[in-house]
């Protein structure tokens, strides 16, 4: 055959679209890689590090392990696997044993191998613990949250023993250490790259040094993060997926495409809409977890502007049209928090009594004087759940003479008024990783004024029966505070709660082995195709 | 020549610390507080406070403004918060990504904007012309990202023609090592047809979204420039001499058109750089547009000043070879200067 100009071009031009001997090409390796379309993918590779976003849990999960990991447990609706706060099994370590007064733990480690070839210590665990508890930003504050706060809770008792030594009983101490910070790092390798930081802050950044299931044979920010299997890992049962390739794809429609068109295994963070679109249609799976400890809620301010009278905040209460948010925001993919009982249960997030009843809410406002003028908040980033929220209780509160204004602000932006805590009204949605009541509430409604404590709620007796739950070693008291104070926060409303959210991910019917994680980023650890 | 480059080089430096100095200023009076928003989810105030000292951004703006510019003219454009890497490092990745984009895009528009320009000039008044409103007037009222959408829905996902949207390459191929940035002269210097064949397949799309979008001014432009050289002087003295009309238009018409289009694709260029965040976001191009906007909404100062500096230098730099091609097309401009 003679090549014309006239052939050349029409080769040329059909090339692009001559797919189907290529894919034959690449199917081996196709099925033993994952891909993964998200949103936007890790700014740094050390979960540790001050300013981490959010994939960078993902990043923790699978490349580096920890002492604990949480036990899986079925879904109740199938599609995988959840799990449940109180369940732990040893990730590093191989035993672990409380001592008889409560008051410390020793853990005996497993024999395995960082990537480097080096032999995992009790001095790497030791290290890494320190460096949680003193680095400072959220890896130390996550730590404090279960009563972890000094590097001298950690002691190495011989090579492969540590014990960590507690300032208090406190339930919270272990399960947190299975959480995505306290992951253990290859001491030696870190400390000998780190320079003049004695916490190797920058090289962590940009490498990994672990023993986790996965290493990452490339990572370009903004674009993607490609991931191998460490062939091995002795901490758990060998992956069966021995590379991931994460994109991040911002358009969620381009998202969407790809998980329908079977070119994409697994899509995370699409809009409600969309989930609910593709779990009816059938052709991928949709495995829908209510978010543990989640829940989108109004946050009234109690110090500043009207709501600080408690009958406008129960008004509020009484007139949100629940059953129409759920349906309009989160197009279903989430559970109602209206018409609860009278007498709470031992759980959070879990309905209020309140329903809606807009006589009952505009005999409130009355008695409080009439209606008024105000503003409603929110993140512009949740704007696709939030915006029809805030739409919808802008229309019930007028017809109770309230009068509200939407003010949608930027990420950064948002992040600095809710600090002010001036807001009268903010719409935000909030999900501690652990899953207890008091913890919930010691965020978003404790003394402690932390900068989700959005209603800038405060009230002593609440704060005792947190405290109360937070460290009684007795079932009896803690379900009895528990109750106590969710009948308190039921009367006086801070934050009307509207729906617990699910966290959605669709993918493909031939993976299998989903694992849900507090932290909400995938777990490659399970994950099997075909 | 070498003179004139000279003297506008001297006259751009003024406009560049003005820049320097205007997007520090705004980038600080922005609402945002990135030390907030970088703390992360249940950050304490202490959190926040050490990330503001680390970031230094509990100085007096004057201080912070003196360690930026030192920092500059180092050739240091500071840390990116949002991609967590130096901003030079993330610039010179994303920069060829969407000038490979856009000159597709560019030279796409032009292949059709071009002669549809000169015709409907020529044949004013009869279909052609027509058209050449039709296409103008559609381009440029459809959205670039309807646009987008609408050519991955259908060739894509209906009609499965096209590439996944994926970015610049396949998640199967395998990346050529980067010596110009442009993935296409990569592919073909590390001789790899495949590779190029993967790029190129993943290039079509984003660059008809765009070259949609920018037929446009440029169509018009060809139009009613040409439309002007018509009725010139010299082009009836040139038909009175008995040339073909091919000649006439060709040679004479045409060349003398080219001025004020070439100004014309000079600014299209220039604006589609920057501009075409949402074709970005749609295709998931990993450039410099999109990432300029996530920055913008993190109130990540670095890359944001970054970006506004390179545009600037780059809208500088294009001025500049335009000057000289105008010099090329129209000798009369040469003397001038």
């Amino acid at each position: 055959m003679t090549i014309t100009r006239r052939t050349a071009i029409a080769a040329g031009l059909s090339l692009p679209f001559a797919r189907g001997g290529a894919a034959q090409a690449q199917a081996p390796s196709r099925s033993e890689t994952l891909l993964l379309v998200q949103e936007y993918g890790p700014n740094s590779l050390d979960m540790q590090g001050i300013g981490s976003s959010q994939p960078v849990n993902g990043v923790a999960l699978n490349c580096y392990d920890r002492l604990l990991r949480f036990k899986p447990v079925p879904i109740p609706g199938g599609g995988g696997n959840t799990i449940a706060m109180g369940e732990l099994e040893g990730e590093l370590a191989e035993s672990w044993q409380l001592a008889p007064d409560g008051m410390s733990c020793t853990f005996k480690l497993r024999d395995a191998t960082f990537h480097s070839g080096r032999k995992v210590t009790a001095k790497d665990v030791k290290w890494s613990l320190d460096r949680a508890v003193s680095i400072g930003g959220f890896a130390t504050t996550q730590m404090n949250a279960g009563s972890l706060e000094k590097p001298e809770q950690f002691v190495v008792v011989d090579d492969k023993t540590l014990r960590i030594d507690f300032i208090r009983k406190d339930k919270m101490t272990l399960p947190n250490l299975a959480v995505t910070i306290p992951f253990v790092f290859d001491s030696e390798l870190a400390i000998k790259n780190g320079g003049d930081d004695p916490w190797a802050k920058d090289y962590l950044k940009n490498n990994i040094a672990g023993s986790g299931a996965y290493k990452v044979e490339s990572w370009k920010p903004g674009v993607e993060t490609i991931y191998v299997r460490n062939d091995a890992w002795t901490c758990g049962k060998l992956p069966s997926l021995r590379r991931i390739i994460a994109r991040d794809i911002a358009s969620p429609s381009t998202r969407r495409a790809l998980i329908e068109r079977g070119d994409a295994d697994i899509s995370y963070g699409l809009p409600p809409k969309d989930f609910k679109d593709l779990a009816d249609a059938g052709k991928v799976n949709v495995v829908g977890v209510p978010i543990p400890n989640g829940v989108w809620g109004c946050y009234l301010n109690t110090q500043v502007g009207p709501f600080k009278d408690v009958r406008l905040r129960q008004a509020v209460a009484w007139v949100m049209p629940y059953e129409k948010m759920l349906q309009a925001s989160l197009f279903g993919r989430g559970v109602d928090m209206s018409g609860g009982p009278e007498t709470p249960k031992v759980a959070w997030p879990q309905p209020f009594p309140y329903k809606t009843d807009v006589a009952k809410a505009k005999a409130l406002v009355d008695a409080a004087g009439g209606g008024f003028s105000t503003t409603l908040l929110f993140d512009a980033g949740n704007a696709t759940v939030a915006e029809p929220m805030s739409v919808l209780i802008k229309e019930a509160l007028a017809t109770i003479g309230i009068n509200v204004e939407i003010s949608k602000v930027p990420g950064a932006n948002f992040r600095g008024e809710i600090q002010k805590k001036t807001n009268p009204m903010v719409l935000n949605r909030f999900a501690g990783w652990l899953d207890y009541p008091d913890y919930y509430l010691f965020w978003t409604m404790h003394g402690n004024n932390s900068i989700f404590n959005i209603a800038a709620y405060q009230n002593p007796a609440l704060d005792k029966l947190v405290d109360e739950a937070r460290f009684t070693a007795d079932k009896a008291t803690y379900d009895k505070s528990v109750v106590e104070f969710i009948k308190l926060v039921n009367v006086e409303v801070p934050m009307v709660p509207i729906a617990q959210p699910t966290h959605d991910v669709a993918m493909q019917k031939s993976i299998g082995g989903y694992q849900f994680q507090p932290c909400r980023e995938p777990d490659f650890r399970y994950l099997t195709k075909g | 020549m070498l003179k004139m480059i000279g003297q506008r080089l001297m006259t751009t430096i003024p406009s560049i610390i003005g820049v320097i100095i205007v997007t520090f200023l705004l980038t600080r009076v922005l609402p945002g507080d990135t030390a907030a928003y970088f703390a992360g989810p249940a950050a304490s105030p202490q959190a926040i406070a050490e990330i503001r000292g680390k970031l230094g951004l509990d100085q007096p703006l004057p201080v912070q403004f003196v360690s930026y510019v030192t920092a500059l003219l180092k050739g240091d454009l500071g840390q990116s918060l949002t991609t967590g890497q130096p901003v030079t490092r993330d610039i010179a990745a994303r920069l060829p990504a969407s000038a490979e984009l856009t000159l597709a895009g560019l030279i796409l528009a032009m292949a059709v904007a071009l002669p549809l320009g000169v015709l409907a000039a020529v044949k004013q008044g009869s279909w052609i012309d027509h058209l050449c409103r039709i296409v103008a007037t559609a381009g440029v009222s459809l959205p670039v990202f309807f646009t987008g959408l609408l050519l991955v829905y259908v060739f894509y996902f209906l009609l499965g023609w096209s590439p996944a949207p994926l970015g610049r390459l396949d998640v199967f191929a395998s990346e050529p090592p980067g010596v110009t940035g442009f993935l296409l002269i990569d592919m073909l210097l590390a001789r790899d047809l495949e590779g190029f064949r993967a790029a190129f397949s993943q290039l079509i799309l984003p660059a008809v979204t765009l070259a949609i979008f920018s037929l446009a001014p440029i169509t018009r432009m060809t139009r009613a420039s040409m439309l002007a050289v018509l009725g010139a002087d010299f082009v009836r003295t040139a038909r009175a001499s008995g040339l073909t009309n091919g000649k006439v238009i060709g040679t004479y018409a045409f060349r003398n058109a080219m001025l004020p289009v070439v100004t014309t694709l000079g600014m299209v260029f220039s604006f589609l750089l920057g501009a075409n965040v949402l074709v970005e976001k749609v295709f998931a191009w990993p450039g410099i547009g999109s990432y300029a906007v996530e920055a913008l909404i993190a109130s990540d100062y670095a890359p944001i000043q970054g970006f506004v500096l390179t545009m600037a230098v780059m809208y500088v730099a294009l001025n500049l070879m335009i000057d000289v091609l105008y010099g090329v097309i129209d000798p009369r401009v040469r003397l001038e200067g």
